[in-house]
């Protein structure tokens, strides 16, 4: 059937801010889509907070919304387009944004915004979004097309809940509705546990919904991705087997591609009952996900769930088998059907297939628990990764041992190297207790365990992880137990070879053989044991592939073919991790597409499956590898290219820059990035520049530290060097606490398992400047010396807040000119001094009108994506044309580099962070970064862009003039002197005001008037804190805490706040920016404008020379 | 050195020279050579159907997914009394089976069956060059390359070769008890094509050499013609009888089955360059748009166009061939793929019910 011609634009929503359990495989289907429908010829419209993605490039849709993603604002942008282009029908695409997209689609739905427009929604309708979604709809819609579910019942209160409970029997599972990732989800095993977890849940649904049922925790899981068009014609793309059994959620769980340990007739059955459950559900076309559990004995197969849209396993299915679910479906949603769209890959058969893969896949997650103290480390049945990585092998083996090296952990692969010590002090029995129970150390745990000469049969009755992949884990155990019997001189090209089949890194067989990884990769490649690259080409090699799309394996034949022009490789930014995420894939995106666009070949290095950048149409040639020295080195051996970029994927590639062929770097030479880090080549280079940096030192000992805080002074900003998003950083505002810190550092938390403090790695020192205002800037330098700035950012929180966690508005909105040109000239300088071609960020701390530099960084920053948002200005292109030798007024000439968009709007990033996954961890801002994602407000005054951001990070601020509003306060002392300009402001809001004793007496004596004052934990009379929060009287909670360690009370009020869902706020300065941001918002209506209108040059019309509301 | 880590070292040798590396898995090759003509099958799971499967009689099959026998083997999911393919190629023999159904494990069972194998085979590396340069006799085994090579030439292929009469059953019998009465010819017949046709029919399956009037004269509801090996030309005595039933009771062809019956109306057959072989090949129905996934497995073909009066219903998506076809006027069709599936997707089973409607609308003329 052919495109649609009755539809004209089409809404697509995407998913927002990167958090836990939506992270940015969104944003790879959602790019895939809208360049899908941009080549249909349709207008697309595209909302989407997040400024950090590809998909909100404005080159990717007609108008792009970074607008928060709200039912309120998203029927604004509807109303808007049916405004601005009256004649056109739109339809609503909502099975691309994860379950956002999808949970905002139905709300304009069930609110009658899309019927009162016209619009259509394509994909799925709202029934069949409900059936999928609604646990009760979806268990009776499977019973009565005959599949098996898992025995249950529905509870919207705890009354109900204890009866289901009573008819299922423990142990059983909860899960909430219309939730994701699996929040409030758990096991209950005792009715304590029940009592409790149940409780939760019905907190966490937002219709008050859960779903007892029977546990089946320990079966095996598998997942079908499949695809429907409205032909009816059905195809799995994939089929997925996890490593880790059920009870452990599936973005938890180690998975593998394709399935291992299923026959043919049981296999088959999953399909049927997929394609059963899809037609069921009615998801007329595109991609869904099914879950199954197979009882490992019985075989008895019960479904678990759909997902009605392309979800993170079909990012991950269409990487691992190279069919590009988001786009094909896409293309199924305006009316082809999959045997009209070929196949990408090659170019001759169509995509009505399903994918026949010749190597195996695996998919391990990577978690953060380092970040938030307090959290277990034990995975189950709610999300807590925060990045994944995969990896291909020809044999399951070699793809695991790669997976587990492309985390980027320090793990050499499994096991085989320095980090195994960490098990050998536990008995066998201890051991098998601690692999009994999921964590991230699981596999780690196991190999121990094989290798002390535990049978397959023991871990298999302690884990229920298939005796199929313990025994393949059992295949590396022995080679390595073969290869301890050899050394590097006498070992020959059969066991070389074997082992690099099985997977080992040179690395892995240097710690056996007690000798560096130079040596090994000498001896193989002399001994002939060279890298193989087979290509991944949906069809098992049956069609010739067109797409190079490669991984490397060791094998007879190559399948790279040589290069036409000159090659690029641009290295990616692996795993998504807290500190570095999806802002470092987007510049590494760019730089493919700007490169190619000037007549390089591009060739993309990444192992992250969620992202754009391994998107095989995003580079010329995509090889999907672990970002390791070792792999690394064989892709630049195989592609003889020009140069290799690593300044923009963030630590990962930068980290190697070092160890790579220098003459091969492009861009800023490595040795000016280690002037930039190393303290005592950057505080000489600050004073010949005579730019001020704050007091401070370097320790590599407690008494040294403590000789340098009597010369400076406290309070002191203590971190170790030579690390990523502020890791263990923190602010000591005492002996004691710098002490304590110190120890810490020393070797007891968990830096000090990464090896600790040493004199090649020192503790920084520095005066921590209190109530300073802290300021990032971007800006790129040709080799010319001709320099441009992105980007004046000036924070919100005051320095001590880890930028990533900061919220930052552009343009400055309280700095003086005078500084801001101080900023600038500064930023020239330092550039200049250590002669960037490319991308400099550099932050400072302004005190007073007097500017101190913090640091510099000659890279990509997180905040790339962000100023090329606000501005228009595609920094990280032009950066990357710049490094291969163009000056910027050759980019200029070629209009790839502008001038900033000049109207009066203001962005605002703020920061969105994970607290609710980590209920033990204290929700309070520090100089460790523990965001995930960040959204940008973007309007025409300071106030309502951070109202904007506020919305889009999911704090809904109370707005004046709704209902009575009550305000909470409780400030540090050092706050007090703007909490009082505060507590006016929502006075003036007309909100009543209550108080902690101290924070009301300085309210009081600023003349606010304070409704009522509450005690704190431990005080005596009055109503507690906790409890107005709890009992819902406070609709805003403003509560500043000192220093890292906040004080028992103030944890307990964030912590009950964060329960409650009450908007919380952990500093004067963003309370501040709130009042002005409510008072703004009471003033003026809601508008929208797309970032095209923002950009256009001479900016925003009306906008220009003043503020003006455009009418209509 | 353990005893595990001295295995058989073996080569694979194609007719043109191509040298493969591998080892020996399953039975002892005998006098140390293997021969048969070498193709590829990219199911991801089936290898025991696939081995099983009469109609890679002559050939040895080589498995694209790598990791080959980590479910084990099963008395259920044979679809022959034994193997009839000459060897298996793969990447990786599991060591360790896992399945509940499992009775046994891949490499016993190939030795119980005397099939030889050679395992650590680049096998991408084997089937793209079946891929350009088509399939091809090879030979395995612990002989060397010249020997191997010799082997290899000297195999007869499947082209021009007799190889249903190798797998046919020797006697008939009778399976299922349903009303309708189907005569089944086995040409080479997958236990799971019966298994179907016997729950829509009392099912008689007779020698492929068994004389049109024999089965006339039982008056059968219909007449089911079914897959088999090589090559159409020489499925024996079928091609002239086939005539003597058109027209007079219903018949249903599946692959083997398919061409044996175009040849019978007057249409031709060719060699392919590699086949079909897999899980996966899209296949269109023309009349309703629909696309099915199907199983398949034949080097041979009919040509587009070539049998006259019928009406081309099915064609593959990815090179065009023609994979069905009703005729005009008699009650006869037949598909090039395998409706039964084992292994492989269940799309298309729905031809069985066709058949039983068919042999319900039309009175037996016999």
């Amino acid at each position: 059937m052919p495109r649609r011609d009755d539809i004209e634009s089409i809404l697509i929503i995407g998913s927002g801010p990167i958090v836990i359990g939506q992270a940015c495989e969104f944003d790879y289907s959602g790019t895939q889509a809208c360049r899908a429908l941009k080549e249909e010829g349709y207008r697309v419209v595209l909302a989407n907070s997040n400024p950090a993605t590809i998909m909100t490039d404005p080159d990717f849709a007609d108008a792009t919304y970074l607008e928060p993603l709200d039912a309120a604002v998203l029927a604004k942008i509807i109303e808007k387009e049916k405004r601005d282009n009256p004649d056109q029908t739109m339809a609503l695409l909502p099975t691309l944004g994860g379950q956002t997209g999808l949970n905002l689609a139905m709300e304009l739905e069930l609110e009658g915004v899309l019927a009162h427009h016209g619009v259509e929604l394509i994909g799925a309708d709202a029934t069949a979004i409900a059936t999928a979604e609604d646990r009760d709809l979806f268990k009776q819609a499977m019973t009565e097309i005959g599949l098996e579910v898992a025995r249950s019942g529905i509870a919207h209160d705890m009354e109900k809940a204890r009866e289901v409970v009573g008819e299922v029997g423990l142990p059983v599972i909860i899960r909430p509705a219309y939730i994701l990732g699996g929040r409030g989800t758990g096991i209950a095993s005792t009715p304590e546990e029940f009592e409790k977890i149940a409780g939760y849940g019905l907190e966490c649904s937002p219709i008050s919904e859960i779903l007892i049922e029977e546990s089946i925790a320990g079966w095996k899981e598998y997942e079908l991705e499949v695809m429907r068009d409205r032909n009816d014609n059905c195809v799995v793309v994939c089929a997925i087997e996890n490593f880790d059994p059920m009870g452990v959620h599936t973005g938890d769980s180690i998975t593998v591609a394709p399935t291992q340990t299923l026959t043919d007739v049981e296999y088959q059955k999953l399909r049927d009952g997929s394609f059963a459950c899809i037609r069921r559900v009615g998801v007329e076309t595109g991609g869904s996900n099914v879950q199954w559990a197979v009882h490992p004995d019985t075989g008895r197969q019960v479904i678990i769930e759909m997902n009605p849209r392309v979800s993170r396993s079909s990012a991950l299915a269409s990487k691992a088998t190279g069919f590009p679910i988001a786009k094909i479906a896409a293309k199924l949603a305006v009316g082809y059907t999959l045997d009209e769209i070929p196949n990408d890959i090659t170019k001759k058969t169509p995509a009505s297939f399903e994918p026949s893969i010749d190597y195996v896949v695996t998919k391990v997650p990577r978690w953060a628990f380092e970040k938030f103290p307090g959290a277990s480390g034990i995975l189950g049945t709610s999300m807590q990764s925060v990045g994944e990585v995969m990896s291909i092998g020809r044999t399951f083996p070699e793809s695991l041992q790669k997976a587990l090296r492309s985390l980027e952990q320090g793990r050499y692969g499994l096991n085989c190297d320095p980090g195994e010590a960490a098990f050998d002090q536990l008995g066998d029995q201890e051991l098998l207790a601690a692999a009994s129970v999921a964590t991230p150390d699981r596999p780690f745990q196991l190999e121990a365990l094989l290798r002390r000469g535990i049978a397959v049969e023991d871990l298999y009755q302690a884990t229920a992880v298939d005796r199929w992949f313990l025994d393949q884990m059992l295949l590396i155990t022995e080679e390595r137990a073969y290869l301890a019997t050899l050394t590097l001189a006498d070992v020959d090209r059969r066991d070389l070879k074997r082992a690099k089949q099985l997977g080992f890194s040179d690395c892995q067989l240097a710690y056996l053989w007690g000798t560096t990884e130079a040596q090994v990769r000498e001896k193989r490649l002399a001994a002939g044991v060279k890298t193989t690259f087979k290509t991944v080409d949906t069809c098992a090699a049956e069609f010739n592939a067109e797409t190079p799309y490669h991984y490397s394996t060791y094998e007879d034949a190559d399948e790279v073919r040589p290069g036409e022009r000159e090659r690029v490789v641009i290295l990616g930014s692996g795993p998504n991790r807290i500190g570095q995420g999806i802002e470092f894939d987007y510049c590494c995106v760019h730089a493919s597409f700007a490169l190619r666009d000037a007549g390089y070949e591009t060739v993309m290095v990444n192992c992250n499956p969620e992202t754009v950048s391994t998107d095989y149409d995003t580079s010329d040639r995509l090889y999907f590898e672990p970002l390791t020295y070792e792999d690394v080195m064989n892709v630049i051996e195989s592609e003889k290219p020009l140069g290799v970029i690593v300044s923009l994927g963030g630590q990962t590639p930068l980290k190697l820059a070092d160890q790579l062929p220098a003459a091969l770097i492009l861009g800023t030479s490595p040795s000016a990035i280690d002037a930039a880090e190393d303290r005592e080549q950057w505080n000489a280079l600050c004073a010949r520049l005579e730019i001020p940096q704050p007091a401070g030192g370097t320790a590599r000992s407690i008494e040294e530290a403590l000789e340098i805080t009597s010369r400076i002074g406290y309070p002191a900003l203590v971190r170790p060097s030579y690390v990523l998003g502020g890791r263990a950083m923190e602010i000591v505002y005492d002996d004691e606490n710098l002490r304590r810190a110190m120890d810490e550092l020393a070797g007891f938390g968990s830096l000090g398992r990464e090896g600790g403090l040493s004199s090649q790695r020192p503790v920084l020192i520095d005066r921590f400047l209190e109530d300073a205002t802290e300021v990032d800037v971007d800006a790129i330098r040709d080799h010319l010396g001709d320099f441009v700035i992105g980007g004046v950012m000036e924070h919100v929180e005051e320095a001590g807040v880890h930028s990533g966690d900061s919220a930052c508005a552009i343009p400055p909105t309280n700095l003086g000119a005078p500084t801001v040109e101080l900023i600038e000239s500064y930023t020239a300088r330092i550039a200049a001094a250590l002669e960037v071609k490319g991308l400099i960020n550099v932050q400072y701390a302004v005190k007073e009108n007097q500017v101190f530099v913090i640091e510099a960084n000659p890279r990509a920053s997180r905040t790339v994506p962000f100023v090329a948002k606000a501005t228009g200005v595609p920094l990280a292109k032009v950066a990357s044309r710049v490094m291969l030798g163009a000056s910027l007024d050759e980019l200029r000439a070629e209009e790839l580099l502008t001038e900033p968009a000049k109207s009066d709007h203001v962005a605002v990033k703020e920061a969105v962070l994970p607290f609710n996954r980590f209920p033990e961890a204290d929700a309070v801002l520090g100089p460790e970064m523990r965001s995930t994602g960040e959204v940008m407000g973007i309007d025409l005054t300071p106030g309502l862009a951070f109202m904007k951001s506020q919305l889009s990070a999911g704090t809904r601020l109370p707005e004046a003039g709704t209902a009575q509003v009550t305000v909470f306060m409780s400030l540090a002392d050092r706050d007090k002197a703007l909490g009082a300009e505060v507590g006016r402001g929502f006075r003036d809001l007309g909100f009543s005001i209550v108080a902690t004793s101290g924070t009301a007496a300085m309210l009081q004596e600023a003349g606010v008037d304070v409704d009522a004052i509450v005690s704190k934990l431990g005080e005596s009379g009055g109503v507690h804190a906790v409890e107005l929060i709890e009992r819902g009287d406070v609709q805003l909670v403003v509560n500043s805490p000192r220093g890292r360690r906040p004080r028992a009370d103030g944890a307990h009020i964030r912590s009950a706040a964060g329960l409650a869902n009450v908007p919380l706020l952990t500093t004067a300065a963003a309370a501040m920016a709130a009042v002005e941001g409510l008072r703004d918002w009471a003033r003026y209506p809601l508008r929208v404008r797309s970032l095209q209108e923002y950009h256009q040059r001479g900016g925003y019309p009306g906008a220009v020379g003043g503020f003006e509301w455009p009418s209509g | 050195m353990s005893a595990s880590r001295q295995p058989r070292a073996y080569r694979l040798v194609l007719a043109d020279g191509e040298v493969f590396e591998g080892e020996g898995i399953g039975a002892d090759s005998a006098d140390g050579i293997v021969s048969g003509e070498v193709v590829f099958n990219t199911v991801l799971s089936g290898y025991q159907e696939v081995i099983t499967d009469p109609s890679y009689a002559g050939q040895v099959i080589t498995f694209t997914y790598p990791h080959i026998g980590n479910y084990g083997v099963n008395p259920t999911d044979d679809e022959a009394r034994r193997p009839f393919c000459r060897g298996v190629i793969i990447r990786d023999l599991a060591r360790r089976h896992s399945n509940w159904r499992s009775e046994g494990d891949l490499d016993s069972f190939l030795r119980s069956h005397g099939l030889a194998g050679i395992a650590g085979v680049d096998t991408r590396r084997l089937t793209r060059h079946i891929r350009d340069f088509g399939a091809m006799p090879g030979a395995f085994g612990s002989a060397d390359v010249d020997e191997l090579q010799a082997a290899a030439i000297a195999d007869p292929t499947t082209s021009g070769v007799d190889l249903v009469s190798v797998v046919s059953t020797r006697e008939p019998y009778t399976i299922g008890s349903g009303t309708r009465r189907v005569v089944a010819y086995d040409l080479g017949v997958k236990s799971t094509m019966l298994r179907h046709l016997s729950e829509l029919a009392t099912v008689t399956v007779v020698p492929a050499d068994t004389p049109a009037s024999d089965v006339l004269a039982s008056s059968p509801d219909g007449v089911f013609l079914s897959n088999g090996p090589g090559d159409p030309q020489m499925a024996g005595s079928i091609v002239t009888e086939l005539p003597k039933l058109l027209g007079r009771v219903p018949i249903f062809g599946i692959c083997l089955g398919h061409q044996v019956l175009s040849l019978a109306l007057g249409g031709t057959t060719f060699k392919m360059k590699f086949g079909h072989h897999g899980g996966n090949v899209p296949v269109k129905d023309v009349r309703s748009g629909k696309v099915e996934i199907t199983s398949q497995n034949h080097n041979f073909a009919v040509e587009i166009g070539s049998v006259p009066d019928v009406v081309e219903t099915h064609l593959c998506l990815n090179d065009g061939a023609l994979e069905g076809m009703f005729h005009k006027d008699l009650p006869v069709f037949g598909v090039q793929y395998h409706p039964e599936a084992g292994p492989g997707p269940h799309d298309s089973r729905y031809l069985f019910e066709d058949f039983a409607r068919l042999m319900d609308t039309t009175g037996s003329v016999a």
